[in-house]
């Protein structure tokens, strides 16, 4: 099937205007008989529920964590891009746009990344409106840097706290919502089931986290705006709750997945120091400014590193691509790291990490004022480390930090489902096949604050249907399988627990569906993942009853879902005969062992489409066209 | 298994955790015994590997807030021998690493105490009424849309950097728990520190910080007495200058304010 | 006048009363401090005598005792009910508690300081005012009710001066905490005069209570 994005007609300068101004309106008198669902409440799903609200619309919103504000939006530290051009070095929205298209290796889809690149302005302006305490130059005015290897200066930020100052600003918006009434919040509530009526998506079904009810609420429209699906590795720099259960469940109800295989692996991560690890810590792209990325030359070579000679060190970034050396962009620089632990020459007691060095930084600019650049950085690495990188080299990894792929959504960002809507990492999104920094910030705002609330609107201005009661048949009826499988799980009572089947899904994923994959390890992954899946519904084992809380069902359910989202990702990994961005495939690259497009075969969303519980996943694409940006090979030689 | 460090032996540990199946009953400290933990394990993997084990000897996990393990959600709590967080400063409970305890120790692990943070079971209480709090007030009333643009308020350097500290209050409630008032009045003073600092909020500073506290009181929080603790237990530094300019705020609202109710 | 009320009920509003009253208080103890330094002098007690007649009979000093009698009053009212509501905060204790690893013994037991020094209050107000006020004094050389004789004579007693020497220590430790909060409390904070304020309060507890200790071990030991 090939799918219809509905992208507007017209000048891609134009599409956006020219869209918003065809979208049907509803009527302010009507809108509040509309009620509207969202799961989530990060950027996207914080922004949306405040925004729908002041419009006027009913609002639900419901997330897993205690409070609002704890959605996982609240770690990004970097930043958040916007084409402001405050800095007057030559960013416009097109230069944001391009960079964008051409940072995801062309498996973008143009018009959306446009009106992002459009909105991104408008972002920096509701959140300073916020009160919002970016950071500010001497003379008051808003300050900027350079972030992820961009040319320009473009990069709003709140020291290392972007994510979370961006998050609470949406989360005062919404709490401000929350106290008028037109927002009804939902904590500790887990969604698990999307309910449809004639075709349409029009409620879900929730668990409550401390009481186990399981409870159905009715809506016209169901926003998902749950995040990414990282923690199918078991590690990732995600927070432990992030989980697939919301847009799985809805891809099991007919919602297409979009490149479920486009992950992205940051190399800056503090590596596992052992079995125990329940997940990894990002350090900030920055450091690669000043650090210098190194393994000893000899294979298991287990001196300290200070004892290690100049001469005996491997500088394989800066060896390898002279020109960009350690800012070689984040695919790149972790597939190396990747690379040199592969041959041996890992250092640490996991021989699973590389040197950051900062010695000659120190050496030339002095401890202060590297201090003063990365100290909160270096203190944080100390706490977790118990080591001090002022005196021996930092270790880093690789991490899974962010996934491209999500449902596939629209122009008007919804799902193959009437009704349901996907936004922020939890939609196949903007970045094609690699996200740049700074921008997963943006586009959760930009779809909440600024998209969602104009094309929502036209669907709702288009008859969604009357309101429905829970007590519906279609609601009954989904009650009744999630409280089955709830059951199921809990009376399996078989010998392993929950953790131990997402330690060992995490490792295949990260062994064959990580940074490097090739047909015959997917192939295998695949095989072993249906084998673990099998056995996890055979012998899994959980705790007690459907009955306070009980995080070990909180746990089974999500695993449950990464146990299936892990096959499709490796089927994706493994249609996708050529690597691009994120996607790795070893057999092809080029002779100097960078990834190897196929643009005349693979310039497409691959949308995979749910056809039962033991039948393959149907694929339906999207092709990709590119009518403002021309198609090129990246090269950081 | 620690990286370069060749002092990391294992440590075995008694712990006496706090169970409570709910928060209609009773708890009681139970002692587990936990072996081999590695110095390099963060304080919840410690609380994993209980949990593990005591899944495979078909007991209950004890119940547990965290969710980011990075130190800025705010999810994670636990009162540790005695203090918010534990014994490290300026760290939450998922950043203290085991490095900062020795084999053999005895470690009480309690829920945070409040009564308005009731205990959900074991380990994790109700925060709610901190949400509730921010909704009486913690926001700048625009609607998204039609706003000026950024660059349009500039904000001196001192303030901005000021109201960002005040800011990167994680909402965890250490200091409610550290605070021998239960008082949540650091938490409170960094929001509306926060918003009177800047210009954009100074148009509702009075309602603002008279609904807060209205709310911050109706919750059940203590009074504060000026003692402290909520600042040094506070795993993100939130300063008790906060708490002076709270105070400032809200003298100047109830003499100046038009709310005669 | 609700919004009055409401104000003051408040759990900032009941500090702040309790600020300013202990503020006043201070002040206070500084007059009752320079004017009882009298005793020092070595007339057998006239000039103290004549002060002590001043004190109780100039129309403005009567006024403001009544004033001082509420601003003690309020300002151990509100402490009560500000004590009583941050009691009720937490019902169920923890069973193993640190404060000490991040606050002042005294800041967190300001009531039991109140306490020690209110029983002293009630002492020392029996016995110098009351006798003063209703009892049989004789007169000094200036014809004064001989409020010295009386002073000299308690403080031959060592369990009476041990008294005022410990509860002397409780009110330089109740100062020290409560002088520099009385600031915070009005919101007067500010990086370049807050800690000159914490240091003056310091200084100011101890001298004042040093002052007033002095007294009694002067007249015990070297009387």
């Amino acid at each position: 099937m090939i799918l219809d994005a509905k992208i507007p007609d017209g000048p891609i300068a134009e599409k956006w205007e020219k869209h918003k101004f065809n979208v049907k309106l509803v009527n302010p008198a009507n809108k509040r008989k509309y009620d509207i669902i969202i799961v989530g409440s990060g950027l996207a799903g914080a922004s949306a529920a405040a925004t729908l609200a002041e419009l006027g619309y009913n609002v639900k919103v419901f997330c897993f964590q205690d409070s609002a504000r704890r959605a996982h939006s609240i770690a990004a530290q970097g930043g958040i891009n916007a084409a402001k051009n405050y800095q007057n070095d030559g960013d416009s929205v097109y230069r944001l746009f391009y960079d964008t298209v051409k940072g995801g290796d062309y498996r973008a889809r143009e018009a959306n990344v446009y009106r992002l690149a459009q909105v991104s302005v408008n972002i920096i302006d509701q959140c300073v409106a916020q009160g919002v305490p970016f950071a500010r130059e001497y003379g008051g005015l808003l300050a900027n840097r350079s972030f992820g290897g961009a040319q320009v200066s473009r990069t709003f930020y709140a020291r290392g706290q972007t994510g979370q100052q961006l998050l609470l600003g949406a989360y005062s918006a919404l709490n401000r919502q929350i106290a008028y009434g037109k927002v009804q919040m939902f904590p500790r509530t887990e969604m698990l089931d999307l309910v449809m009526v004639d075709g349409k998506a029009r409620g879900i079904v929730t668990r409550h986290l401390v009481t186990g009810h399981i409870e159905s609420h009715s809506a016209h429209a169901v926003v998902l705006a749950t995040g990414g699906y990282g923690n199918v590795f078991y590690l990732s720099t995600n927070a432990m709750g992030s989980n697939t259960t919301a847009i799985w469940r809805a891809y099991k109800k007919g919602a297409f997945f979009g490149n479920p295989c486009f992950t992205q692996i940051h190399p800056t991560c503090i590596p596992v120091s052992g079995e125990y690890q329940s997940k990894l810590t990002l350090m900030s792209e920055s450091l690669r400014n000043d650090g210098r990325v190194w393994v000893p030359k000899a294979k298991g070579d287990k001196r300290v590193p200070r004892d290690i000679p100049e001469a005996e060190r491997d500088y394989f970034l800066e060896r390898k691509y002279p020109a960009f050396g350690n800012l070689v962009p984040r695919d790149v620089a972790s597939r190396n790291a990747k690379l040199a632990c592969d041959e041996g020459r890992g250092v640490g007691s996991t021989g699973l990490a590389v040197y950051l060095d900062f010695a000659d930084a120190i050496k030339r600019d002095g401890l202060d004022k590297v201090s003063q650049k990365y100290g909160n950085l270096f203190e944080m690495y100390a706490k977790i480390t118990g080591e001090d990188p002022y005196q021996s080299p930092m270790r880093i990894y690789p991490a899974v930090h962010y996934t491209m792929g999500g449902l596939w959504v629209d122009y008007n960002l919804m799902t193959t489902i009437p009704g349901l809507y996907a936004a922020g990492e939890a939609n196949f999104s903007d970045h094609g096949a690699n996200r740049l920094g700074a921008s997963a910030l943006m586009q959760g705002l930009a779809d909440g604050y600024f998209v969602l609330p104009y094309t929502i609107g036209d669907y709702l201005a288009q008859n969604p249907g009357p309101k429905i009661s829970t007590d519906h048949p279609a609601f009954k009826e989904s009650e009744t399988n999630v409280r089955a499988t709830i059951q199921k799980l809990l009376s399996i009572n078989g010998t392993k627990t929950v953790d131990e089947f997402h330690k060992e899904l995490g490792l295949l994923m990260w062994d064959y569906c990580g940074m490097a994959r090739n047909a015959e390890g997917l192939q295998f992954a695949k095989d072993k993942i249906k084998a673990l899946r099998e056995e996890f519904w055979r012998n899994v084992k959980l705790y007690g009853e459907n009955e306070d809380m009980n995080q070990t069902i909180e746990k089974a359910g999500r695993v449950a879902d990464f146990l299936e989202l892990g096959e499709l990702m490796v089927t994706d990994a493994l249609h996708r005969n050529e690597s691009c961005g994120g996607h790795f495939r070893e057999e092809y690259q080029t002779p100097e062992n960078e990834a190897l497009r196929d643009d005349t075969n693979f310039a497409y969303v691959a949308a995979w489409e749910y056809t039962g519980p033991n039948s393959e996943a149907r694929l339906n694409k999207e092709p990709l066209e590119f009518e403002n940006v021309k198609l090129t090979q990246r090269s950081y030689k | 298994m620690a990286g370069n460090n060749p002092n990391s032996t294992p440590m075995n540990l008694t712990l006496k955790v706090w169970r409570q199946k709910n928060a209609k009953t009773q708890g009681q400290l139970v002692t587990y015994n936990v072996k081999e933990i590695s110095p390099d394990m963060s304080f919840l993997e410690m609380f994993d590997v209980l949990n593990e084990d005591l899944l495979r000897q078909g007991q209950e996990p004890v119940a547990f807030d965290h969710d980011c393990r990075e130190g800025i959600c705010g999810m994670c709590s636990m009162y540790i021998n005695g203090r918010a967080h534990g014994p490290e400063k300026g760290t939450t409970t998922c950043q203290l690493h085991m490095r900062k305890f020795k084999d053999g120790d005895t470690i009480v692990v309690e829920p945070w105490r409040a009564n308005a943070f009731t205990v959900h079971k074991d380990l994790s209480t109700d925060r709610s009424a901190l949400d509730r709090i921010q909704q009486a007030g913690g926001y700048v009333s625009v609607n998204t849309g039609g706003v000026p643009d950024a660059n349009e308020i500039p904000i001196p350097k001192p303030i901005a950097d000021k109201a960002f500290d005040a800011a990167t209050c994680i909402q965890c409630g250490a200091c409610v728990a550290a605070c021998k008032n239960a008082s949540a009045m650091l938490f409170l003073s960094a929001k509306v520190s926060q918003l009177a600092l800047l210009p954009q909020g100074k148009v509702e500073r009075k309602t603002r910080v008279e609904n807060m506290l209205a709310q911050h009181d109706a919750e059940g929080f203590g009074s504060c007495t000026n003692i402290g603790a909520c600042a040094a237990e506070c795993p993100v530094g939130i300063s008790l200058d906060n708490i002076a300019m709270l105070n400032r705020e809200y003298i100047s609202a109830k003499a100046t304010s038009d709310n005669i109710g | 006048m609700s919004w009055f009320t409401k104000t003051f009920s408040s759990t900032i509003g009941r500090k702040l009363l309790v600020a300013i009253t202990g503020l006043f208080l201070c002040s206070f103890l500084v007059v009752h401090l320079i004017g009882n330094l009298q005793l020092f002098s070595a007339d057998e007690g006239v000039a103290f005598n004549a002060y002590t007649y001043f004190m109780t009979h100039n129309p403005v000093i009567r006024a403001m005792e009544i004033v001082l009698l509420l601003g003690f009053a309020f300002h151990i009212y509100e402490a009560v009910v500000i004590t009583r509501r941050n009691q009720s905060a937490r019902s169920v204790k923890y069973a193993v508690n640190r404060p000490e690893q991040n606050s002042n013994w005294s800041s967190r037991n300001m009531g039991l300081l109140g306490t020690v020094i209110f029983v002293f209050l009630l002492v020392h107000l029996y016995n110098f005012y009351f006798k003063l006020k209703f009892g049989e004094v004789s007169l000094d050389a200036a014809g004064n009710k001989n409020l010295y004789v009386i002073a000299v004579e308690s403080f031959s007693h060592w369990w009476y001066v041990a008294l005022y020497v410990i509860s002397m220590i409780a009110l330089a430790f109740h100062l020290i905490h409560g002088f520099q909060s009385a600031f915070q409390t009005l919101g007067l904070s500010h990086k370049k005069y807050t800690p000159a304020i914490k240091a003056f309060g310091y200084f100011f507890s101890i001298v004042v209570c040093a002052g007033f200790a002095a007294m009694p071990l002067y007249f015990f030991f070297l009387y």
